[in-house]
């Protein structure tokens, strides 16, 4: 086999991990801060991927374009969700929650069925079939936007978190919820805020994701899976680690496919999830249970 | 008067009388007498058929595109003078355990007879049922052979089994090569790794080498039939250098690797397809001109049969703009061989039903071969298939020469240049 093409498949691995860590980042900052596990969280992925189809079939508005306004619909989306439905559940045992977002994820899943359909639905820009060929590689270009869009999304939340007083307040809330609650912190309104910031990434990367893959609604739970196999790899909570979880996966997929067969992928994937969970059970960057 | 009133409801709650049981004998005597046409009364109500298809998940399109055949079926087949047909639709959801539970709740409801399901696992699943509950099932398409070897007494198929679409592909193809003067030496074979996948990929095992192809297989890839980036597989059936690529596919995945071959910039000499996806509406819209050229080798329709023009014009008046494929014929002719049945029946009754089932003999039919009828296993094993391409949004027949309305374009137009 050309030398070039395990060149190929990684930048591919890559760019399609890049977006899966972006996505994965949403599920983490929620965890992270709230300690609630956002079941529902790839049923809102299928929301944001449905809004940028609806809107690409309406007006022809180019997704990439589309992210902020879209992010922001996840956001409000996120914000009403965890003010109104999960703020409630938050001292209760973790099984009721558990419920409590799978049941809003059935939701989700039967209403974009009911108003979408059962079939695969796509968005086809100007460059969905373009590729860039640099010497003996060739990148596919959408891959390449995508990727740099999930970088941008994540530096801006990164930033967000570590130079905004916002963004500090919550990180308070998350190093501390008794303290923040003495410092006079509205931590439920934070709370719902994360729950927000969360569900915008998530949203992000349904807008971006729609440019690589078709979307159906039974599409979410299976993003979600994921979602928790880069996050637990990378490490719950942590935001470096959901990316360079998400990287890791997304590379793993393509080289398994690669070496192996393809048809093994996810396999692999499940794979690294178990060495991790083994040898490392925070996860890559996780921190450790004092 | 009140209490008169109340003694005579009262007698009339009393079991029995003199008058209850002259009106008893009465009827029973007119219940018997009319036995012999109950079945005359039968035929007067429709024959209840539970469609079960994959209305939903990854084969959705697929089986919206059958529910075509069915949508047309009802006011064709009054046309012929065939009795009318009560259809009950059920979804698959593309799975196997939910394709048994469905065919389980539609008999429980009252349907007669089972038509379906597109998969081979999903009627695989379905045809235990029937025969469990001796419910006579219709198979529209399903290629599999392990269904119709299992000795069932209510499973038909009028659909061709992977070793007689294969053979008939390979005869098709060597038909085109001859034709064209050119084939590929290698090709790179791609295919889904559900039921009617591997049984294509064990066939072709089978069959290829009892036809001294000018090709030999360079490489095998194996996927997934919901993968939703088939960007490796490409790239690694590019790795090969193979000239061209053999595919068993279905839709969505169809339309992935077309994206890929013109994201990475191979335009194989030819895209030869074995199996459903390439030759489907859904792809030809979704992908414009990157749609022509791929050659489906395809249980297709005899266009010259009379039958298969009233089936294209009740296609166009119901759903324009849509081509009549292997989902709506095949579907139709399932619904075809149920109103043929009944009629002969004359019955509901599910071994009456699947008697008559047995004994079908339908020339007047739309698939090519001698038309519609069963072997002992229960398969139509008549039946023939042909080489289609795709040109500009339409598709055409270029092999078997009998049955050809265009002549193949090949090598296939590259993507870069159209």
């Amino acid at each position: 086999m050309p030398a070039e093409i395990y060149l190929n498949v990684a930048v591919g691995g890559l760019l399609t991990g890049l977006v899966y860590g972006l996505m994965a980042l949403g599920l983490s900052v929620i965890f992270g801060v709230i300690r609630v596990v956002n079941f529902a969280h790839g049923e809102m992925m299928t929301i944001a991927m449905y809004i940028a189809v609806a809107l690409f079939s309406a007006f022809k508005l180019d997704p990439l374009v589309m992210l902020v306004p879209i992010a922001a619909v996840l956001f409000a989306l996120g914000y009403v969700m965890q003010a109104g439905l999960i703020n409630p559940f938050i001292n209760r045992p973790e099984h009721s929650q558990f419920m409590l977002l799978v049941a809003v994820a059935l939701i989700m899943v039967n209403g974009l069925l009911i108003i979408f359909g059962p079939d695969a639905r796509n968005v086809q820009t100007s460059y969905s079939f373009d590729s860039f060929q640099i010497g003996p590689l060739i990148v596919d270009a959408t891959k390449v936007y995508a990727g740099a869009a999930a970088i941008t999304v994540a530096a801006a939340l990164f930033a967000f978190f570590r130079f905004s007083y916002l963004g500090q307040a919550i990180r308070a809330c998350a190093d501390n919820y008794t303290g923040a609650l003495v410092v006079g912190l509205d931590v439920k309104r934070l709370y719902a805020l994360t729950f927000g910031l969360g569900a915008a990434c998530v949203g992000a990367a349904g807008a971006i994701l729609v440019l690589i893959i078709d979307v159906t609604p039974p599409l979410g739970p299976a993003y979600t899976l994921l979602a928790f196999v880069i996050v637990i790899t990378g490490g719950l909570g942590s935001m470096p680690g959901a990316l360079l979880g998400g990287i890791l996966i997304g590379m793993t997929e393509a080289m398994a496919g690669l070496f192996f067969t393809p048809s093994a992928k996810s396999m692999f994937a499940f794979g690294i999830l178990v060495v991790v969970l083994l040898f490392r059970p925070q996860g890559i960057m996780g921190r450790k249970a004092a | 008067m009140t209490r008169n009133s109340s003694t005579k409801s009262a007698r009339a709650g009393q079991g029995v009388t003199r008058r209850s049981v002259a009106a008893g004998l009465g009827a029973a005597g007119l219940l018997a007498g009319t036995a012999p046409f109950n079945i005359v009364r039968g035929q007067g109500a429709a024959l209840k058929v539970g469609v079960l298809l994959p209305r939903s998940g990854t084969q959705a399109g697929i089986g919206q595109d059958c529910q075509r055949g069915v949508d047309i079926a009802s006011g064709l087949l009054k046309d012929l003078g065939y009795p009318s047909l009560q259809i009950m639709n059920a979804d698959t959801e593309s799975n196997v355990d939910n394709s048994r539970a469905q065919a389980e709740k539609l008999i429980n409801e009252g349907a007669q007879l089972l038509v379906g399901a597109f998969d081979s696992g999903q009627s695989t699943a379905i045809a235990q049922v029937a025969e469990q509950k001796g419910i006579p099932f219709v198979i529209n398409i399903a290629a599999a052979p392990p269904i119709t070897e299992q000795g069932y007494k209510f499973v038909f198929r009028n659909f061709p089994v992977a070793g007689t679409i294969l053979g008939d592909a390979f005869a098709n193809q060597k038909e085109i090569f001859a034709a064209t003067g050119s084939a590929p030496k290698t090709v790179a074979f791609l295919h889904v790794n559900d039921t009617f996948g591997m049984a294509m990929k064990g066939g072709i095992g089978a069959v290829m080498p009892k036809f001294d192809m000018p090709y030999k297989i360079v490489e095998q890839i194996a996927y997934d039939p919901a993968a939703r980036d088939l960007s490796v597989e490409v790239a690694k059936a590019k790795a090969t250098g193979a000239e061209a690529l053999l595919v068993v596919s279905r839709l969505n995945d169809a339309i992935l690797l077309t994206r890929e071959l013109v994201k990475q910039r191979w335009s194989p000499m030819a895209v030869l397809s074995m199996g459903p996806g390439w030759y489907e509406d859904q792809y030809l819209k979704t992908l414009g001109k990157l749609a022509n050229g791929p050659l489906s080798f395809v249980p297709w329709y005899d266009p010259n049969k009379k039958l298969s023009k009233q089936l294209e014009t009740a296609l166009a008046k119901a759903h324009p703009g849509i081509n009549l494929n292997t989902n709506h014929v095949y579907t139709f002719e399932a619904l075809l061989v149920a109103a043929d049945a009944y009629k002969r029946a004359a019955s509901t009754d599910p071994k009456a039903l699947a008697d008559a089932i047995r004994k079908t003999n339908i020339t007047e039919n739309v698939s090519p071969g001698p038309g519609i009828m069963f072997n002992e296993k229960g398969q139509n094993d008549k039946l023939k298939n042909s080489a289609i391409q795709n040109r500009d949004g339409k598709l055409v027949t270029v092999a078997p020469k009998t049955a050809a309305n265009a002549k193949v374009e090949w090598p296939m137009k590259p993507y870069d240049k159209r």
